[in-house]
């Protein structure tokens, strides 16, 4: 049994639902990360995780036993909010003992709680400060201690580095790994964020419109990605959605791209999409990501089914570690992940290599997966 | 060249028109000020002359020989209708009365401003709606209805001390002027509070309640803490509006030893015995206003401070 198990929850204000029914499991030492656009009900999924939104429908439970009803402080729970909340009134040894000192702690157990969280985070000459006097990167760090210290069965995260420069975003992102792989603990996380979903998660749920769209490892959000949705929301550069045909030619399946210019570029479908044969002669979204889009001579060596194909490449984008180059096909941008030194210019033609077995294929009406 | 030459005397007539204005506008704040500041100087320079120097003298001159004697005469000596004990009993009724009422008051108006911002329910706009409405109900519209609560509150009082041998409060004219007080300054309490509240994050309130706090935790330890300057506005708003009012004083506690500060003035200076005693009378009106004064120069800087915090948000 999971560790922690959401079902068929729903969450309605009058007739309007927040959540339409989302169902989730994380086993324990996992983090969960939700992920999705402002407005898709995460940090609304969060806070009736932590009890401070009531639920209409559905269960929530923790190690087997239904936290649904119980008050948050019942709940054997620690959040870091976005703005990490902490009290300004007090210093940050009190903000951190301030849970302990609520239920009755004693103050010797409480002042060596205190260091041993202060140690792990390397705050313990900061203790005597007041919050107003810390940096970005210190606020979040005790924000962290005030729910570490606690030790609790699950920890929630609302958005916690938004607030943070893009450097130090990265740096505690690292430090966040980091403690949930020397603690062990269940982490839910929010973010809107998609690198921060992909690098912390064991698993993700991408939402939209108060619905779970996929939940997954990250591996399996990337490369398999349920719907157009999922597909152009995580990952960056997003992925190539672009509209394809199917055929049935000499040679088994094509799907067929069309150019500004001259022919359309005809791609062999590799074997084993019997669900794409239903397709042939309509129109399908061909998706592919850019790093499966490149240079012949960078293509993964590994993969099946390369193409080739000659592009008009219309923007090249150097970005140091890549290049990236923008070409149009099947009526949108392109854009193909080359390496770095990659001998390319704008307005002229270059062969890039398709990596079909990354490729995906979703209908366009319904927008989900086809293959 | 032409374009130079010509913007030099322009710059230099700025420069001068600048200076009129300047001139303009401090004098005309001179003059006001002493406009304004002018009974002020009147009472005090009067307040420390004898009375031959006020009979004989200018009313703008300062005392040629200058005497506190009248100070002491009216917190220790003066008529207050029959009795010439000075107001000195008069002014610790109106500490009585001020202390508990804006205490009170500032700290139920808190209370509100945290519900209504922070524990919202069906229905917390009309409510808000509604204390807000009582800001701005005329003095002298409740002073009938009041009167009709307190007399009843009174009769409850006579009951109580013929049952049980003392009144518990109720009837008793200080008491009842709290009451009033209390009651008219909540709605303007409440108001600001809530505005101060309405910026306050409520992250906070949702942390303390992951920590454990309850309620009145939460309120004692997170959000009074954090509201001193918005505390400091509602203490002087309410401290100057409760011990500088006459109608309510006048009217429920006009007569006897609980009169407040304002209607010992009054009657002070409405006593005649003879000659009228205007340094005596003086010196009365500035002990009377001495408090208020005080407290805008302890706390003034706030509230200003605490004014503009609470309008830009709100």
């Amino acid at each position: 049994m999971a560790f922690l198990e959401i079902s068929g929850l729903k969450k309605r204000f009058g007739s309007l639902e927040i959540l339409k029914g989302i169902n989730l499991d994380l086993e324990k030492g996992g983090f969960l990360v939700l992920v999705g656009p402002s407005g898709c009900g995460k940090s609304t999924l969060l806070n009736t995780i932590a009890g401070l939104e009531s639920i209409t429908e559905g269960d929530i439970r923790v190690d087997g036993r239904s936290i649904a009803d119980l008050h948050p402080s019942k709940r054997d729970i620690a959040m870091v909010f976005q703005s990490y909340a902490l009290y300004p009134n007090m210093t940050v040894a009190g903000n951190i003992a301030f849970g302990m000192e609520m239920r009755g702690v004693p103050v010797e157990e409480r002042n060596k709680a205190i260091d041993k969280v202060a140690k792990v985070l390397q705050i313990g000459h900061l203790l005597n400060r007041k919050p107003s006097q810390l940096s970005g990167g210190q606020r979040q760090r005790v924000a962290m201690g005030r729910a570490l210290v606690r030790d609790p069965k699950l920890f929630l995260f609302d958005e916690p580095l938004s607030n943070l420069d893009a450097k130090l975003r990265v740096d505690m992102r690292i430090e966040i790994k980091r403690l949930h792989q020397a603690t062990g603990t269940t982490i839910v996380y929010v973010t809107h964020d998609q690198i921060e979903a992909m690098t912390l998660a064991t698993k993700i749920a991408v939402m939209r419109d108060g619905e779970v769209q996929q939940f997954g490892t990250p591996a399996e959000i990337y490369n398999n990605p349920a719907n157009m949705f999922v597909a152009d929301f995580m990952g960056s550069p997003a992925m190539n959605l672009l509209a394809g045909t199917i055929e049935k030619g000499a040679s088994g399946l094509t799907v067929s791209l069309s150019r500004p210019q001259g022919e359309p570029i005809r791609l062999p479908v590799t074997a084993g999409n019997g669900a794409l044969e239903a397709h042939t002669g309509r129109e399908i979204v061909f998706g592919i990501r850019p790093e499966a889009l490149t240079d012949p001579d960078g293509a993964d060596r590994n993969a099946k089914a390369l193409a080739e194909s000659d592009c008009l490449i219309e923007v090249v984008e150097p970005a140091g570690s890549d290049t990236f180059a923008v070409t149009k096909l099947g009526g949108k941008e392109v854009v193909a992940r080359l390496r770095a030194d990659a001998r390319i210019q704008a307005g002229q033609h270059a062969r890039l290599a398709f990596n079909l077995d990354k490729a995906v294929f979703f209908d366009p009406q319904s927008q989900t997966r086809i293959a | 060249m032409s374009a130079v030459t010509s913007t030099l005397p322009s710059a230099a007539s700025a420069s001068r028109n600048r200076l009129f204005s300047r001139i303009f506008i401090y004098g005309l704040l001179v003059i006001f000020s002493i406009i304004y500041l002018m009974p002020l100087f009147v009472m005090l320079v009067t307040s420390f002359k004898t009375m031959d120097e006020i009979q004989n003298g200018n009313m703008l001159a300062l005392p040629q020989s200058p005497t506190i004697e009248p100070w002491f005469k009216a917190w220790g000596q003066a008529c207050v209708g029959l009795t010439c004990a000075g107001i000195k009993g008069y002014f610790w009724n109106s500490i009585k009365m001020v202390v508990p009422a804006v205490a009170i008051s500032t700290i139920m108006g808190a209370l509100n401003g945290y519900i209504l911002t922070k524990w919202r329910f069906p229905g917390h706009t009309l409510v808000f709606g509604l204390m807000l409405f009582a800001c701005f109900i005329p003095f002298q519209s409740v002073l009938l209805p009041m009167a009709t609560i307190l007399g009843s509150l009174g009769r409850f009082g006579a009951t109580l001390r013929d049952q049980i041998g003392m009144s518990l409060g109720f009837g008793n004219p200080t008491v009842n002027l709290v009451t009033v007080h209390v009651v008219y300054g909540l709605g303007f309490t409440t108001l600001f509070f809530r505005n101060y509240y309405e910026a306050f994050p409520t992250e906070l309130v949702k942390a303390a309640q992951v920590d454990g706090a309850s309620f009145f935790q939460i309120f004692r330890r997170i959000m009074l803490p954090n509201s001193l300057p918005i505390i400091v506005v509602t203490v002087i708003y309410q401290f100057t509006n409760i011990w500088n009012d006459f109608l309510f004083a006048s009217a429920y506690a006009g007569t006897g030893d609980s009169m407040p500060m304002t209607v010992a003035l009054n009657n002070v200076v409405n006593t005649s015995t003879g000659v009228v005693e205007y340094n005596v009378n003086m010196a009365a009106a500035m002990i009377a206003a001495l408090p208020t004064l005080l407290v805008y120069i302890l706390a003034g800087r706030y509230f200003v401070r605490g004014l503009m915090a609470g309008a830009v948000k709100g």
